[in-house]
């Protein structure tokens, strides 16, 4: 059996002065997305903004959509969203926070099955008060923060600190690109959102890593070879294996966006988008270029090999004169 | 890193096959996990969202704590102050406070010796902090007593305390299966109960203190003539919960309260076949309730739940016998309930719902399936792709995953952990991150073969340098599972605990199960030639 592959062996593509190129788009595309944050902002799901959400389900065709509209604009509760969603009758209310506390997020719930009235399936009752919301946002930002610093610890002690600061910046990157996604798609940021920018993040850098292990590998072994020929190899000696898992990372995020349901349906195609696309392109084109401008070359590395290696000696020298 | 000793191989297989097996509990039948060890009675929970069920933080509330303290506070002052004969005016409560004039300054300095007995050490008489629960401080003739944040903190505690306690009496009486009441951060109790069909009646059942008391109705003047007057000292106006309202004029002293109750049943009326409760009083209260049904035989007395006036009957004759029953125009599920807050006791403090989630049975169905639906499709499609590239190591990989899947569920099983529509996506997402493990190795062993090595010594070095980078990919991803499950709650919650378990068996199988089965493979064909 012949075997499928993807990449040929030994390719040599020249990724580092394709940094001429992707360096702008990536500038650009996370100006867009900035701009996309900052103008059309998040959609906020209940989770971080409070209120009441309904999922309720009309059996066998008797789902009328203007004659739940009117029953529910007749309660007077402010904002009010009604979307049919699937085929089978089912429709999601959402209900924007209420004035008046806690006590006035619960009445909405009895309002609304007094109104829609019975014969209804009630699938789905979340009731967020303004307490529980505004802690769940500061809660979902210090996450993101803290998962941001400890990466960032771990890198320092394990790679060099060019490194440690490269996978930041092209971490960074891959969250700026997909907030700004779910900002011009309007995706439900909630706290499934804050999950999958974290998985994001953990993935993304996985793959960043798997490159600055190899980099760091040719940087010991070839002092000679010059720096932007020795990452491009690094790069493409990794390239099949990059694209390999992306594959089967696509395959299984496929899965769950095709099937998953709704749910997290939200939460999958944030992952597809971060992972996929952003993921895979950040850590070839911008995070190995990065660490040109950061200051890792063969001759720093040799020659701080050589400093080591001297102080190492004076150091036995000095222990036995 | 080929060779593995028989014991070292053995060890492999028998750590991951016990692994694998502790998922099989979950597996099976009520009846048949019941009838197993009790050691090996341990098995992963469904969570809400799938099972469906309810999710409710309920939340004390602070301010009605201080305002308890104080009004405790000032009764404790009036009470101090008579004992010792001390001439006092205005004992009231002022905003945060509980102030009082001394009539005589000579008796300033003895006032405030006595006051300072109300405030206790916070922790408990045998606590070591020196801190007490209330500030006492004079300014000229005047008292003030404050009850400090501190005092406040731990009255929400214990308060908090109390109230986990009250409320799995009451769901207790619901008869569901696995309720879970826990306290959440300093002021919160969290509530999950699977499988309800209607969370309104537990909702009910959680939001209402369940105060009782028996007073008596005032008939100095009617009610309505108090509203549009002034009601006498020690009344107040309740309403009844008729539509339109009632109102009443009760008396503020009690004749007796909830806390003398010893039973209560729902029944009915013999007469009227109404829904009715009968309660019972314990020797306490059925004294006093004889007590004050003997002087005030003629007289109405207001049976009163939470502020509000359930029913106000006339008392016919004295009532000796400690028993009485509650009637009310309830429905058999009010008459129900009210039975079951009664047994259960009031809460300390009011309680407030902040969050509540609720999901209904037949949505929770529709994602089990689709969450099995999406994990079965996810691995198909994986691992043809895996043996589409990488042929019989691919079926190595993709058996390795399996044996992955099957010990990420043993290690849900024996932490007891809870499985959520996320937390399968996390499995599903390992499935796909899981394949990278056994990419890297074979990717490597296919660069060290082309770089000139033998079969068998690329197939060494593979292993031994893609080890270290899985290490290395894998713990930044596992740090962001672990903040994940840190701060996340429920569902989110679910996913990193799939996911974080996922990272370790990844790495785990990479470094032995995956390395085992290349190794015997390669004992067995002694190949001149990587396969891959």
């Amino acid at each position: 059996m012949r075997l499928l592959r993807i990449v040929p062996d030994d390719t040599n593509f020249d990724f580092i002065r394709f940094r001429r190129i992707s360096f702008p788009i990536s500038a650009l595309l996370s100006i867009v997305a900035l701009v996309a944050f900052f103008t059309l902002g998040l959609n906020f799901g209940i989770d971080f903004k409070g209120g009441t959400l309904l999922e309720v389900r009309y059996a066998n065709n008797t789902l009328n959509i203007s004659d739940v509209r009117s029953r529910l604009e007749s309660l007077d509760l402010g904002e009010v969203q009604i979307q049919e969603i699937g085929s089978d009758g089912e429709v999601l209310i959402r209900v924007a926070q209420q004035p008046g506390g806690e006590q006035a997020q619960q009445a909405v719930v009895g309002k609304v099955r007094a109104a829609l009235g019975d014969g209804v399936e009630y699938r789905r009752v979340e009731v967020v008060g303004p307490r529980v919301s505004q802690e769940l946002l500061s809660y979902g930002i210090v996450g993101l923060m803290m998962a941001v610093f400890c990466i960032l610890v771990y890198l320092w002690f394990r790679f060099e600190w060019q490194f440690a600061l490269g996978a930041s910046i092209a971490n960074f990157h891959d969250i700026v690109l997909t907030i700004g996604f779910m900002a011009i798609f309007q995706i439900d940021f909630d706290l499934t959102s804050v999950a999958a920018l974290l998985t994001i993040l953990g993935y993304s850098l996985n793959d960043t890593i798997v490159i600055y292990d190899r980099i760091r590998e040719m940087l010991r072994r070839y002092k000679k070879m010059p720096t932007e020929e020795l990452l491009n190899a690094s790069i493409n000696s990794t390239l099949s294996r990059s694209v390999i898992t992306h594959v089967t990372v696509t395959l299984a995020l496929l899965a769950l966006v095709l099937f998953g349901g709704r749910a997290i349906h939200s939460f999958s195609v944030t992952m597809m988008f971060g992972v996929v696309l952003v993921g895979t392109y950040t850590s070839i084109f911008i995070a190995s270029p990065l660490l040109i401008y950061l200051g890792v070359s063969t001759r720093a590395m040799a020659e701080k090999a050589e400093k080591e290696a001297k102080s190492a000696n004076a150091k036995a020298e000095r222990l036995a004169p | 890193m080929l060779y593995f000793s028989k014991w070292k191989a053995f060890a492999i297989l028998a750590v991951s096959a016990i692994i694998c097996l502790m998922a099989v509990p979950s597996l099976l039948s009520p009846s048949a996990y019941d009838s197993l060890p009790h050691v090996l009675q341990r098995k992963i929970v469904l969570g809400l969202d799938l099972q469906g069920g309810s999710y409710i933080v309920l939340q004390v509330d602070a301010q009605s704590v201080r305002k308890i303290r104080l009004e405790h506070l000032r009764d404790d002052a009036r009470r101090i102050l008579r004992d010792a004969k001390i001439g006092y005016t205005g004992l009231a409560i002022q905003g945060d406070t509980v102030q009082v004039r001394i009539r005589d300054g000579q008796d300033v300095d003895a006032a405030l010796t006595q006051l300072r007995g109300l405030a206790q050490p916070l922790g408990g008489a045998m606590s070591t902090s020196g801190q007490l629960d209330t500030d006492v401080s004079r300014d000229g003739n005047t008292i003030s007593l404050s009850p400090t944040a501190a005092g406040i903190q731990s009255r929400t505690i214990q308060a908090v305390s109390q109230s986990i306690e009250i409320i799995r009496k009451r769901i207790d009486q619901l008869g569901t299966t696995e309720p879970s009441i826990q306290r959440q951060g300093a002021d919160r109790i969290q509530v999950q109960v699977p499988g309800l069909q209607d969370p309104s009646r537990l909702k009910a059942l959680l939001g209402q203190t369940a105060q009782l008391s028996f007073r008596l109705v005032d008939n100095t003047m009617s009610a309505q003539q108090a509203l549009q007057g002034r009601p006498p000292a020690g009344t107040d106006v309740l309403y009844s919960q008729d539509n339109p309202p009632v109102p009443y004029l009760i008396e503020q002293r009690v004749l007796v309260a909830g806390e003398d109750l010893t039973d209560a049943q729902p029944s009915f009326d013999p007469t009227t076949r109404e829904p009715v409760v009968t309660f019972r009083f314990n020797t306490n209260g059925a004294r006093r309730f004889a007590e004050a049904t003997q002087a005030n035989v003629g007289r109405p007395f207001a049976i009163i739940l939470d502020n509000h006036v359930i029913s106000a009957p006339v008392i016919r004759e004295p009532i000796m016998g400690g028993s009485g029953q509650i009637s009310g125009n309830f429905t058999v599920q009010q008459a129900n309930d009210l039975a079951i807050l009664l047994r259960a006791g009031a809460l300390p403090v009011p309680l407030q719902v902040v969050e509540e989630r609720t999901v209904g049975p037949g949505l929770g169905a529709d994602s089990i399936r689709a969450g099995l639906i999406a994990s079965i499709v996810g691995a198909a499609l994986v691992a043809l792709f895996m043996v589409a590239t990488y042929g019989l190591f691919g079926v190595i990989a993709n058996i390795a995953v399996a044996i992955n899947v099957g010990m990420i569920f043993g290690v849900l099983a024996m932490l007891g952990a809870t499985l959520t529509l996320p937390g399968i996506a996390g499995v599903v997402l390992t499935v796909g991150i899981a394949v990278d493990s056994n990419v890297l190795i074979y990717e490597r062993i296919r660069e060290e073969a082309r770089a000139g090595r033998s079969a068998i010594s690329a197939i060494d070095a593979g292993f031994s340098r893609a080890l270290a980078t899985i290490l290395d990919s894998n713990i930044t991803t596992f740090i962001a599972a672990a903040v994940l499950f840190y701060v996340g709650s429920g569902p989110v919650r679910g996913f990193a605990i799939t996911f974080g378990i996922g990272i370790i068996t990844t790495v785990f199988t990479a470094f032995t199960l995956t390395r085992l089965m290349v190794a015997l493979w390669v004992r067995w064909q002694r190949p001149q030639r990587v396969p891959i």
